[in-house]
């Protein structure tokens, strides 16, 4: 059991005129070897909630177990823990500040005390992990595209060898492409090293299309925990908390309402097609 | 109609210069692009990431000058330095990040901010903001601080201001990227009704496909060139073309060409999903 979060609240400038409280009572359980999505409109509490998960912030009450330990126990290796969850920001080309990208890489390795070989050899690993060619190894990060650049700064935080790999909107901002490439990419990496990832987002169709188990937040709170296609069931409620469900879902209800016999728990467009030509052949 | 932006072989090299200021190399980020919009059109140009969009936006009011070629904004030649103001008065510009567009510390005053630099009289900037915020639905946050309103609320302001400005074309790069969903469809809607109300010139500049099945015309950009356009309709017919310059088209036009390749015959170009269910169930009352 990777991550535990029991009675957790946080309280942003607490006992001034600002205080607001950001998460509320939060009790989620994160195994190892999952692929999560967490969504929520902006302000519901997702970033909040993720930068709990390795000590960047610490609750206002309740406790964060990671492997079972307590991490606000006094004598818990917290720099340890955060070398093992990786956090990879809301754009995190804007955090590149070596002069190559090769460089870059490896500040985080050997920040963890590894030489410099090993940094190395884990650099060569997670840029190879990322796709990014071996051309541009020795380019400033400057002189790559918006993808390269993403690619670079999630294989600074691979290069540390986490098992846990959060990613905020790690897409934001990317052509439909360059966003299938990274998703395509993070999926690999989940498949192959068997890490845990937990992915933040605003599009209902990437989530739908990736993750196992769908946490939405809503005002500091979780307001559905579940399986993609029982969380997408509940679209009106979605939509009222300033969500969605993919476009398919919206297009099996509108099948529906005109008489078609489909499921309408269809959340991909493979899914969806699927069901359209079952039915066709009946 | 006079074309409200004109480009002939619109080409533009970034220069790469080392420290003694000589040019170590150029790289072509515009090529040779012509365009004709229309006053009161609304235009949305789609391009995987480096194709050249936001290059050619920032010709549009003269932030960039053309290398090569020449480009007219409302009829004025943007190199022709003593209409440089009056150019970008015509053509105002939405960038992707709110929070970098946005000074002042309440919502009318930032809104204000450009009228007051043009010279407009004190009583038609108050006026003019009253407009513009109207226009974007968001006059009851006249007073509000900017930095207590959401990423579409923020970004709605950045319209208001640009919209003070009376120009005749707003060009919008990527002004969804950073919303939630929600934001999105706020944004989105605000500038269609602004196109559709006060007849505005619209070019969006975006990756969200659902965002521009309403354009009159969708422009598609692929190494500094215009290589597809058309409407929406004619331009999402091509799946496999699009897909080729990294690009994707809306889902229901997507399930429709899966449907297509399993034999399914379903006419081209269906782009909402009001218009799958129509087709389909043409499809079969055919049968």
């Amino acid at each position: 059991m990777a991550i535990r979060i029991e009675n957790l609240n946080y309280v942003y400038s607490a006992g001034t005129a600002f205080e607001r409280q950001a998460l509320r009572e939060i009790n989620l359980t994160i195994p190892d070897d999952q692929f999560i999505g967490i969504i929520g409109h902006t302000g519901s509490g997702k970033s909040t909630l993720i930068q709990h998960l390795n000590g960047l912030l610490r609750a206002t009450s309740g406790a964060v177990y990671y492997n079972d330990k307590n991490i606000y126990e006094e004598g818990f290796d917290m720099k340890g823990m955060r070398s093992k969850v990786g956090l990879v920001f809301q754009y995190p080309e804007h955090q590149l500040f070596e002069s190559d990208v090769f460089t870059d890489v490896c500040f985080g390795p050997k920040n963890q005390g590894l030489s410099q070989d090993e940094a190395e050899a884990r650099a060569y690993e997670a840029l190879k992990l990322v796709g990014l060619k071996e051309k541009y190894y020795k380019s400033s990060p400057f002189e790559l595209s918006g993808g390269q650049k993403r690619r670079a700064a999630i294989a600074g935080i691979l290069a540390m060898d986490p098992d846990v790999l959060v990613l905020d909107e790690p897409t934001a901002g990317l052509d439909p492409r360059g966003r299938d490439d990274i998703l395509d990419q993070i999926e690999r990496l989940h498949k192959e090293k068997k890490i845990t990832v937990i992915l933040v987002s605003h599009s209902m169709e990437d989530v739908a299309r990736y993750v196992e188990r769908i946490i939405v937040m809503n005002k500091g709170q979780v307001m559905f925990d579940d399986v993609p296609r029982e969380v997408f069931r509940h679209y009106k409620e979605l939509e009222s908390v300033g969500l969605a469900a993919p476009q398919v879902t919206y297009l099996m209800h509108q099948l529906q309402e005109n008489g078609w016999d489909v499921p309408d728990d269809a959340t991909t467009v493979e899914e969806a097609a699927d069901a359209i030509i079952q039915c066709l052949k009946r | 109609m006079l074309n409200i932006i004109k480009a002939r072989k619109v080409s533009y090299d970034y220069l790469k210069i080392d420290d003694e200021g000589n040019v170590e190399s150029s790289s072509r980020a515009v090529d040779g692009v012509d365009l004709d919009v229309k006053a009161g059109d609304f235009v949305a140009v789609l391009g995987h990431n480096g194709s050249g969009k936001s290059t050619l936006a920032k010709h549009i009011n003269a932030i960039l000058l053309p290398t090569e070629g020449t480009l007219y904004v409302d009829g004025k030649d943007t190199k022709d330095d003593s209409k440089l103001w009056e150019i970008r008065q015509s053509a105002g510009m939405v960038f992707q990040n709110p929070d970098n567009q946005i000074i002042g510390s309440v919502v009318d005053e930032d809104v204000g901010f450009g009228p007051e630099n043009m010279g407009v009289p004190q009583q038609e900037i108050w006026e003019r903001v009253e407009r513009s915020l109207k226009s974007v639905g968001m006059w009851e946050y006249r007073t509000a601080s900017p930095n207590k309103l959401s990423g579409g609320q923020k970004q709605r302001v950045a319209i208001a201001g640009v919209v003070a400005m009376c120009p005749k074309c707003i060009v919008l790069d990527e002004p969804t990227a950073m919303l939630d969903p929600n934001g999105r469809k706020e944004v989105i809607r605000t500038v269609r009704e602004l196109n559709r109300t006060e007849h505005v010139t619209v070019i969006l500049i975006t990756h969200y496909m659902e965002e521009v099945i309403d354009a009159d015309r969708v422009i598609v950009m692929d190494q500094g060139r215009v290589v597809m356009q058309g409407t929406p309709r004619e331009v999402f017919s091509h799946v496999e073309e699009l897909k080729r310059y990294r690009l994707d088209v809306p889902q229901a036009t997507l399930v429709a060409y899966e449907l297509q390749k399993a034999g399914i015959s379903l006419p081209d170009g269906i782009l909402t999903n009001e218009e799958l269910v129509q087709a389909l169930a043409e499809y079969r009352d055919r049968q």
